[in-house]
């Protein structure tokens, strides 16, 4: 319990600090002034959403192989993290693109590709939702987790291949990283991180609590 | 009997029961044909814009249609608990799978293909000096098709409102299927009649991971 505290004093420190950095301390870009900070929240979000799903990825395949329920729990932590990390990617980036594209949405591939990312995981867990048994439900999710895992490239690849057919909005003239806004965004990037490896925890305790919940409940009815 | 032998039983089953009822070919053309009737209110369908939507659409309307005939898949053989004594009688369980996303396979183009003529027809596209090419799409689109929504037809069974749920798993996972068919069959039909390979490389690759992905765990659906 007080380990837990710990942890999130230490993560909301770490991302009060990576906050004012991103505003105060990364100077204001050129063309895109002010507008472009949001960065240090998107694309650190972006990343994070794509390493909770791999971890889910992860969940699942062991699962299936060992058929121990911790790996069906960090499946689904992850999995639920991820959405939201890429719900807040989903919503950052139209609020960029306004004053940047002049539009809330491009279909730009990678943009397309993450909504389309989004609503595969959400069916993951509205699959969840639908089953009673316990064991089963592990299973059958896993399984759709590992084929929407697999799923991803291809949908990267085909939107991308798609959407360059096309004349597209142009983002970023190639060249190098400031070095301030290099580090400030690294130091986002290592906050939200933390903050998944937060959540994940938490998420994965509610599910390690539930079933000792249910464990008892199966106990109590057995007497 | 190894896993080719048994899959060509289980094959011959199942056509043999549609061939016997003839349920999903006639639901899923009439529904398609709808599909097909009904977009046509939706914009002018004149010969030079169908040729820019129509394989969208028509890919789409394959899709649903797809979505309901894979319904059934896993869910008649739970009405009797056949799928119990299917899983006795074949050495490898993967067989059953084949054999049965072989027959969506079959029965997916059959219905695509009959549907592709009254396409043809009702918004005067030209298909026949490309009709071995757009078979060949049609059997890569619809082998993704029928892979993914075979194994998510064992998912969907098996849960609380099968019926709305294997559309909802099945349509995001398609996205890599939708867009390679689409784009292959329209540039097919457009005036040079480009057989576009790096399309097609795309849906090659989808229905190798996932056949492979079945293959290696798709036993684990079929538990008890």
């Amino acid at each position: 319990m007080i380990k837990t505290g710990v942890y999130t004093f230490l993560v909301c420190a770490l991302m009060g600090v990576a906050a004012y950095a991103a505003f105060y301390v990364a100077p204001t870009e050129a063309t895109m002034g002010l507008v472009q900070r949001i960065f240090y929240l998107h694309v650190p979000s972006g990343m994070t959403s794509l390493l909770a799903f791999l971890i889910s990825f992860v969940g699942s395949v062991s699962y299936i192989l060992t058929r121990k329920p911790k790996w069906d729990w960090v499946a689904v932590s992850s999995a639920e993290v991820g959405i939201a990390f890429c719900t807040v990617v989903l919503l950052t980036g139209p609020i960029w693109a306004k004053p940047a594209w002049g539009v809330w949405w491009a279909w730009d591939a990678r943009l397309t590709a993450t909504l389309v990312l989004w609503l595969l995981y959400v069916a993951f867990l509205i699959l969840r939702t639908m089953m009673e048994d316990t064991d089963r439900r592990a299973l059958v999710s896993a399984f759709f987790g590992i084929f929407a895992f697999l799923d991803v490239p291809l949908v990267y690849g085909s939107i991308w291949w798609w959407r360059t057919q096309h004349p597209q909005p142009v983002i970023f003239s190639s060249g190098a990283l400031d070095p301030t806004m290099r580090r400030v965004f690294n130091l986002c990037w290592l906050s939200a991180t933390c903050l998944m490896a937060l959540l994940i925890r938490q998420r994965y305790e509610l599910e390690e609590s539930r079933e000792e919940l249910r464990a008892l409940e199966q106990e109590l009815e057995a007497r | 009997m190894g896993l080719l032998s048994n899959t060509a039983v289980l094959l011959q089953k199942e056509i043999q029961a549609e061939y016997r009822s003839h349920e999903l070919l006639t639901t899923a053309t009439v529904f398609i044909l709808i599909v097909i009737v009904l977009f046509s209110f939706t914009f002018d369908p004149t010969s030079a814009e169908s040729r820019q939507f129509g394989p969208g659409l028509l890919w789409l309307a394959f899709l649903f249609s797809a979505s309901l005939m894979l319904q059934p898949c896993f869910l008649k053989e739970r009405a009797n608990d056949t799928l119990s004594a299917l899983r006795l009688a074949v050495s490898d369980p993967f067989a059953i799978f084949l054999a049965k996303l072989c027959a969506n396979t079959i029965f997916l183009i059959v219905t695509e293909l009959l549907l592709l003529f009254v396409f043809a027809v009702f918004y005067n596209v030209g298909v026949l000096p490309v009709f071995p090419q757009l078979v060949l799409v049609f059997f890569l689109g619809s082998l993704g098709i029928a892979t993914t929504g075979t194994a998510l037809s064992a998912i969907s069974s098996q849960a609380r409102m099968r019926e709305v749920l294997l559309p909802l798993l099945l349509m995001p996972l398609l996205v890599p299927v939708l867009i390679p068919s689409t784009e292959a069959t329209k540039a097919l039909l457009e005036k040079d009649h480009a057989l576009r390979w790096d399309w097609l490389g795309i849906l090659i690759a989808f229905d190798v991971v996932f056949l492979t992905a079945l293959w290696l765990f798709g036993e684990y659906l079929l538990e008890e």
